[in-house]
């Protein structure tokens, strides 16, 4: 009697507040309720089919578009565009796709926008959690693995057209480095060298990465070329927006070192973005 | 069959406070304080790792005294009620006043249902734009809940501490002022003058934490250096 009460007791424990969902409330998680490892192909969890559940009509919904993220000397950054569209329709010019995870670590997701968004609270609340519980910080392959357990969560939808990409980057502080990690939409985690870029204009930000970037950035000039990437993919990919000088619209940029996760200011950001467009307008060059 | 024996409610409600008392007055005394700078928790407890102080939620912390696995169960329960809280609704929506009337149910039910009641007393405290909306709540074991205005002494001595604590508290302490205040009263039941920073568990719900340190999480445990040079500030 007494062991089974301790068995049930250890078995409770628990420090994720996935898993916690998953118990008691798994109406609340954003990719339905399943624990993991369970797929029910070609159905959503709730039981519900998509409309005509075939390619040929795909679901509309908002799609975030790209994300680069790059290391420097002393840590490592991450910026997104401000575009979401949905179709040929641009649905938002104002969203953020690049958000704190935790004091050091930060995330930026690409694919539709909604799932990606909740998939980013949860996140967010999973670290915070597991820091109250167990009164100290998960290392950073442990928050990369959970985050690539839940992009895993989230593959049944991925197979109805409603992927999720994320891009992880943090800074390891035994260690003493940022670090970056990539995901495929089965979870797969992958570390990155250098620099990585996901979303629709990713293979024009990285072109763009890989004649800009060199190693031990300082954090100026990187977070400068982090804007250029971005500058690039909006050239060539309708789906990501550009600086907007109009609306006073601009990348939003996070860099992560040894004192933490920082969101570079808007006038910085305004003040290089601004240098972009004149060295481009001065060179009076196609691209 | 057995035949058991008749135990008027009156009688067994009155053994069982009884029981509980006895629990809680054999451990050190925790100190809540709340003053200018935000709200201060103190507790003497000479172990690094095991904490009788908690952070909750954004701007809620957690204090105990009694049976550590008892109050540890309960400070878990709390953070995953705020997670999930603040979760399915917003960050915003998460209040001292929810988290505390769910913990007095929660011990109500423990006192009058299960086997022995838990031998806890506990605070729950809550930091506000002013000092004049913060929240503190104390809860014991049966149960009940009370709102209180200032300062929260519990444990052991709690009646000797709390004169001392009465004596010198006001609303525009420091930081620094509150954690010595609760010091004081702290060594008030013992022959010693002073605690060493070791011997205590310090931590604090900062007022302005979005400005001074760009964080919505109002927390933050002290360390032992941080302690001695908050406490060197000003003698």
């Amino acid at each position: 009697m007494q062991e089974t009460t301790a068995n049930q007791v250890a078995a409770n424990a628990t420090s994720s507040f996935t898993e916690h969902l998953q118990r008691q409330r798994p109406d609340l998680l954003p990719f339905g309720q399943l624990p993991f490892g369970q797929l029910p192909f070609g159905q959503l969890p709730s039981g519900q089919q998509f409309p005509a559940g075939n390619p040929a009509s795909p679901l509309q919904a908002p799609h975030g578009t790209t994300i680069v993220a790059l290391t420097y000397a002393g840590g490592v950054l991450m910026a997104g565009d401000r575009r979401a569209t949905m179709g040929n329709v641009i649905a938002s010019r104002h969203i953020e796709k690049v958000f704190p995870a935790d004091q050091y670590s930060v995330l930026g997701i690409a694919g539709t926008a909604g799932i990606a968004l909740d998939i980013t609270r949860l996140f967010q609340v999973e670290l915070e959690h597991y820091e109250k519980i167990e009164g100290t910080l998960l290392s950073l392959d442990g928050k990369a693995n959970r985050l690539g357990a839940m992009v895993r969560s989230n593959l049944p939808m991925a197979m109805q057209g409603l992927a999720v990409v994320p891009l992880f980057a943090g800074f390891d502080r035994p260690a003493g480095l940022g670090r970056l990690f990539s995901y495929d939409v089965t979870g797969g985690r992958y570390e990155e060298q250098e620099h990585h870029t996901v979303g629709s204009g990713s293979m024009f930000a990285r072109g763009a990465l890989k004649k800009l970037w060199r190693p031990n950035l300082p954090e100026r000039d990187a977070v400068s070329v982090a804007v250029e990437a971005l500058y690039d993919a909006a050239d060539d990919d309708s789906a990501t927006g550009g600086p907007d000088p109009v609306r006073q619209l601009w990348p939003v940029v996070y860099t992560v070192n040894r004192s933490g996760a920082v969101r570079v200011p808007e006038r910085e950001l305004a003040a290089m973005a601004g240098a972009i467009i004149e060295s481009r307008a001065v060179a009076q060059r196609e691209a | 069959m057995t035949q058991q024996f008749y135990v008027s409610p009156e009688q067994m409600m009155k053994d069982r406070a009884d029981f509980a008392r006895k629990g809680i007055a054999r451990g050190r005394s925790v100190v809540v304080i709340s003053c200018h700078d935000g709200i201060a928790l103190v507790a003497e407890n000479p172990s690094p790792s095991l904490h009788k102080i908690g952070e909750i939620y954004d701007k809620i912390a957690f204090a105990a005294v009694g049976k550590y696995n008892e109050f540890e169960s309960l400070r878990q329960a709390g953070v995953r009620y705020a997670d999930v809280r603040g979760y399915s609704y917003d960050r915003e929506d998460v209040t001292a006043r929810g988290l505390a009337s769910v913990y007095a149910q929660s011990l109500g039910a423990v006192f009058t249902a299960e086997q022995k009641p838990f031998e806890v007393e506990l605070a729950v405290a809550e930091v506000g734009p002013s000092p004049e909306e913060d929240h503190l709540y104390r809860l014991t074991f049966d149960g009940s809940i009370a709102d209180e205005n200032g300062f929260i002494v519990m444990g052991g001595q709690a009646d000797k501490v709390s004169e001392a604590v009465a004596a010198g508290w006001q609303g525009a302490l420091d930081f620094a002022g509150a954690i010595r205040l609760a010091l004081a009263g702290l060594v008030a039941d013992k022959e010693t003058t002073t605690l060493p920073p070791s011997a205590v568990e310090v931590a604090v719900l900062d007022r302005g934490s979005l400005g001074s340190r760009g964080t919505r999480r109002a927390f933050r445990r002290l360390e032992d250096a941080d302690i001695t040079a908050l406490l060197a500030e000003e003698n």
